[in-house]
């Protein structure tokens, strides 16, 4: 790990703060659009493909619309996928039966499932990230506490979320400090990371213990405040109600099935 | 004005893995003036200023910040007129820009958003910092970051400036720049530094921490001149009061302040 990720992961930060229509949107607004999204699209059966396909409107007009760079969001995607390919990795050599067969290409139950798992785990990330690139967790975690969520826990995912940093400003100093003294080996003993994990742990809890204590001297209570004040308008409604009603009915009807059949039957 | 002490009375501390940190430490701060903490490491000074700001509460003694004791009751009052600034300041800056870092504090004191925004604009602009509002903390360079911790601070209107290690990470240019905003500030400050020459800058007067107890507690001169003392304790005579041109920059306080003059 070196700086640039760190940078990286504070470039989530930095996109939060665009003035765009998708960032003016309401926190709590965004946040439950973005949980109606999620169930709708792990609500379908473990073959469906097609189906999701035209959920990937949702991720795509938010990025366009909130400026954000679809290379970075895809990036930060490709990073965590290997989470998605390890649970679905099982899927094709478990479940051989043959299923489709794509101009030529027979496809078994388990390649099905498995794209059906990554296309998924694409969809909820993306419109996780989104959410998070466009409201930051600041404000995420504001208006989960505007939810209803409990303090304590919204409390605990600030924390968590801005934990990452330092465990990854650490992680950056400690590998720094192998580096420099392996003496050009590659084969630094197993061992050695074993005792600098372990470092790394401690050292990171010290200096999160710093943070917090900082944080308190300036009146941090465990109440998460912040500069905008928000108020749900017009179009916040519509943003929720629009979309809502769009993913319904995008997981009641296959819209690349029927398409398919009205052009089918435009071209007959 | 009484709110604007510190006074110790016979202090104690113990971590609770045992290690006894203070050790009866007396002593009294009064309204406006500028206290050197000074010791070698492992004195006490960390220890003693997070109990400025109720971060640690005395296991032993009292400690009273204004017109309240220290304890876990008083902690919000007392977090109100005590302003604290870390040694490191990445410690204490992680919004994600530093308007929002500068604007945490008076957010927490309940202040409404447009008393914020005039709260940051001004602590930043008395920093010299007002470019960097948008920029993310941990793109700054480190004499901007002990700047905008210093205006983290400066936003909530502190009575009392506590400042921990403040020339610490600085470069020399940085050093100076800090030097002369902090002889700008008319607040009550405390500052533990093993700087002894930004000390003999700042303060009139120099509190002598050594294992946890309080070896001396008298005027700049007084302390910095007594050669014994900063040995018996760890300490050295600032470069600025030896009488070296080239350390003390050639002025003549350097020579007004060395012992021999007294």
């Amino acid at each position: 790990m070196s700086h640039h990720d760190t940078r990286t992961l504070g470039y989530l930060d930095r996109l939060s703060e665009l003035d765009t229509p998708v960032h003016r949107t309401d926190s709590r607004a965004k946040l439950f659009t973005t949980l109606v999204f999620v169930v709708t699209v792990v609500s379908f059966g473990k073959y469906e493909i097609s189906a999701l396909i035209p959920f990937l409107l949702y991720p795509v007009v938010l990025a366009a619309l909130g400026n954000l760079p679809l290379n970075y969001l895809a990036g930060r995607i490709a990073v965590v996928a290997p989470f998605a390919v390890l649970v679905a990795v099982f899927n094709p050599i478990l479940d051989r039966e043959p299923m489709l067969v794509l101009g030529g290409l027979r496809l078994s139950g388990g390649w099905v499932s498995f794209i059906s798992i990554v296309l998924r785990f694409v969809l909820t990330v993306g419109a996780a990230l989104i959410l998070l690139a466009t409201t930051g967790m600041n404000r995420v975690c504001h208006a989960l506490e505007k939810m209803g969520v409990p303090r304590v826990f919204t409390g605990q995912l600030l924390f968590l979320y801005r934990y990452l940093f330092t465990l990854a400003e650490e992680t950056v100093r400690m590998t720094r400090a192998i580096s420099v003294r392996t003496a050009g080996r590659s084969n630094v003993p197993v061992r050695a990371y074993g005792s600098a994990a372990g470092h790394l742990l401690l050292r990171t809890l010290d200096r999160a213990q710093r943070v917090y204590a900082a944080m308190c001297c300036r009146g941090f209570d465990g109440h998460i405040r912040t500069m905008r004040t928000e108020r749900i308008r017009s179009t916040d409604i519509l943003f929720v109600s629009g979309w809502s009603a769009l993913f319904v009915l995008m997981r009641l009807h296959n819209v690349p099935r029927i398409l398919g059949r009205l052009f089918m039957e435009a071209i007959q | 004005m009484s709110h604007h002490i510190i006074e110790a009375t016979d202090l104690h501390f113990v971590y609770p893995d045992g290690t006894r940190a203070l050790n009866g430490v007396s002593f009294r701060i009064t309204h406006g003036e500028s206290v050197a903490i000074v010791g070698a490491n492992g004195a006490g000074k960390s220890t003693l200023l997070l109990h400025f700001n109720g971060c640690l509460m005395p296991t032993g003694g009292s400690l009273r910040v204004g017109d309240y004791p220290v304890t876990r009751e008083t902690v919000g009052q007392i977090r109100r007129s005590v302003g604290v600034v870390f040694q490191d300041s990445d410690d204490q800056l992680f919004m994600p820009t530093v308007f929002d870092d500068v604007a945490f504090g008076p957010l927490n004191m309940g202040l409404p958003p447009d008393e914020v925004e005039k709260r940051v604009a001004s602590a930043l602009a008395t920093v010299g910092s007002s470019h960097l509002a948008a920029r993310p903390p941990y793109r700054l360079s480190e004499g901007e970051k002990k700047a905008v911790a210093i205006a983290s601070v400066l936003s909530m209107a502190p009575a009392i400036m506590v400042m921990d290690e403040p020339s610490s990470n600085l470069d020399q240019h940085a050093r100076r720049a800090l030097i002369n905003l902090l002889r700008t500030f008319e607040h009550t400050k405390v500052i533990a530094t093993h700087d002894l020459d930004l000390a003999a800058d700042l303060c009139e007067r120099v509190i002598v921490l050594d294992e946890g107890s309080v070896a001396a507690d008298d005027s700049v001169r007084n302390v910095f001149g007594n050669r014994d003392l900063l040995a018996r304790c760890h300490l050295e005579m600032p470069l600025g009061m030896q009488r070296c041109p080239i350390c003390s920059g050639g002025r003549s306080d350097a020579v007004d302040r060395s012992p021999g003059r007294e």
